[in-house]
């Protein structure tokens, strides 16, 4: 589903905030919390449903002064999918891919999220 | 300010997870339930502002999960209000319910409120069955309530409590939850706290039922892959792994009882020797970090010999301490269902009996009159 030209959105089984005694983005669901890192929390604040995952890598980009973040950004987005925390935008155009770029990421990457009880 | 921590020294955490019991009142009479049997006894129910005290105060401290439980919490007329104000704090707020009161005109008003999530307990997939264990007439009325829910845009998530009596039922069970079309499934083995242990020689199923409802569990994970997320908890008694209280005792949950005390966990209260804090006398900053009851059982420095020297101690902090009261009258005893434990034997006893279907006592129902006759915790 990770094609650049789809919309993903946080799955409504979820809530995405920013926890203040966490210092964290989370992602909150029936008697759990998943306390995301920093690069988790800036790719899930932009999944709007409204902005494809293109758009998404060149918001980052812009953002931490970054290139090459189209790999890392599908990877992640490829996991949360698996997870269930995002769902895609049904009413998404098909866009032709773009070839990612090589290398370069970066984006303080720091593993995906860690897993509260 | 009473606090003994040093500057130097970070404070633990506060709790992630409040847990509101509101009320033990409960329109259905559940044989399984795990709250106290001498729950007719409890003292009065807090007050809507005392409450919503508990909510500000659990908050601030860093919770972010709020849960509203009972009993039955839709027979409290002031939910709308607690869901509100949770939810305008930045609580995920989960209501837990038999879906007995929730009419279409309350599901509006804690829609309307932020309410995130219901969980719908079923109990059985027959009218018969449902009605037997429950000793009530709330068959179709849940399933209109799921339907309701529906529509009104929640995930439907069911909670089935599993044992003697409907174990053998669970493929219908779960052909039900798709039929009504549910999201996830929790097939919660029942847990012998309460009720339920009083009941313990009812409900507890035998060695083959158990296998085969797991068989059929897994069968149906494979069919409905993502579409429906079934979860299948097993019995401590069987799997004989002992669990930490609620992620370790005093970690990450706290549980408020309808009157005013808060606990580690949701059945605390039975343990012998332990001061209970009350939510009007203290604050909840006091009872996590400073009061004697939260740090009776935290960490794993208290645990017996037969913990100290295991492996596994991080893992599981020697287990359920109201099992291992409940079932050897020590608190501080290893959790019996360790096979570790000097008092394992206990376990194989429960778990042999189960097997001799023909000494099975009859099911004692959770509603006052039992309560106040019984007159124990459990």
């Amino acid at each position: 589903m990770s094609t650049v030209g789809a919309r993903p959105a946080i799955n409504r089984l979820f809530r995405f905030q920013w926890e203040p005694a966490q210092q964290a983005h989370v992602l909150l669901y029936p008697e759990g919390m998943v306390k995301l890192n920093q690069s988790a929390g800036e790719i899930l604040k932009r999944c709007d449903g409204e902005r494809s995952v293109q758009e998404i890598v060149a918001d980052l980009e812009a953002a931490f002064n970054a290139s090459g973040l189209t790999a890392d950004v599908e990877a992640f987005l490829k996991m949360a999918d698996e997870q269930n925390w995002i769902e895609w935008s049904p009413t998404a155009p098909t866009r032709p891919s773009v070839a990612a770029p090589q290398g370069g990421a970066g984006l303080p990457w720091d593993g995906p999220a860690e897993d509260l009880p | 300010m009473t606090t003994t921590t040093s500057l130097l020294v970070p404070r633990r955490p506060g709790p992630l997870w409040l847990l509101a019991e509101v009320t033990y009142r409960c329109p259905l009479h559940c044989a399984f339930c795990y709250n106290p049997v001498d729950f007719a006894q409890a003292g009065p129910e807090l007050a809507t502002e005392d409450w919503l005290k508990v909510i500000r105060e659990a908050r601030e401290m860093g919770a972010a999960q709020f849960g509203i439980s009972g009993g039955e919490p839709l027979l409290r007329d002031d939910i709308e209000i607690l869901v509100d104000e949770a939810r305008k704090l930045g609580f995920y707020t989960n209501l837990i319910t038999s879906g007995v009161g929730l009419t279409e005109g309350r599901l509006a008003a804690l829609k309307e409120a932020g309410l995130d999530h219901i969980q719908l307990s079923f109990q059985d997939a027959t009218r018969e069955a449902n009605d037997l264990i429950t000793n009530t007439r709330t068959f179709e009325l849940k399933r209109k309530v799921a339907a309701m829910t529906k529509a009104a845009g929640y995930p439907t998530v069911i909670n089935c409590v599993l044992h003697r009596t409907n174990i053998d039922h669970l493929d219908r069970i779960i052909e039900m939850a798709v039929e009504i079309g549910a999201e996830y499934l929790e097939l919660a083995n029942t847990q012998y706290h309460g009720w339920a242990f009083l009941n313990r020689e009812a409900l507890m199923p035998t060695a083959a039922q158990l296998a085969e409802a797991e068989a059929v569990t897994e069968r149906w994970k494979a069919k409905l892959g993502k579409k429906m997320r079934i979860l299948f908890v097993t019995p401590d008694y069987q799997s004989k792994k002992p669990k930490k209280c609620m992620n370790g005792w005093g970690e990450v949950f706290l549980s408020v009882t309808p009157d005013g005390l808060a606990l580690p966990c949701h059945t605390a209260r039975m343990l012998p020797g332990l001061e209970f804090p009350d939510v009007r006398e203290h604050t909840l900053d006091w009872i996590w970090h400073e009061s004697p009851l939260f740090n009776r059982f935290r960490g794993t420095a208290w645990l017996p010999e037969t913990c100290q020297s295991c492996e596994d101690k991080e893992k599981d902090h020697g287990g359920c301490r109201c099992q291992a009261f409940m079932l050897t009258g020590n608190a501080d005893a290893t959790d019996p269902v360790c096979p570790k434990s000097p008092d394992h034997a206990l376990i194989d006893a429960a778990l042999a009996k189960a097997e001799q279907a023909a000494t099975v006592k009859p099911l004692v129902f959770r509603d006052p009159k039992n309560s106040r006759a019984l007159d124990r915790a459990f």
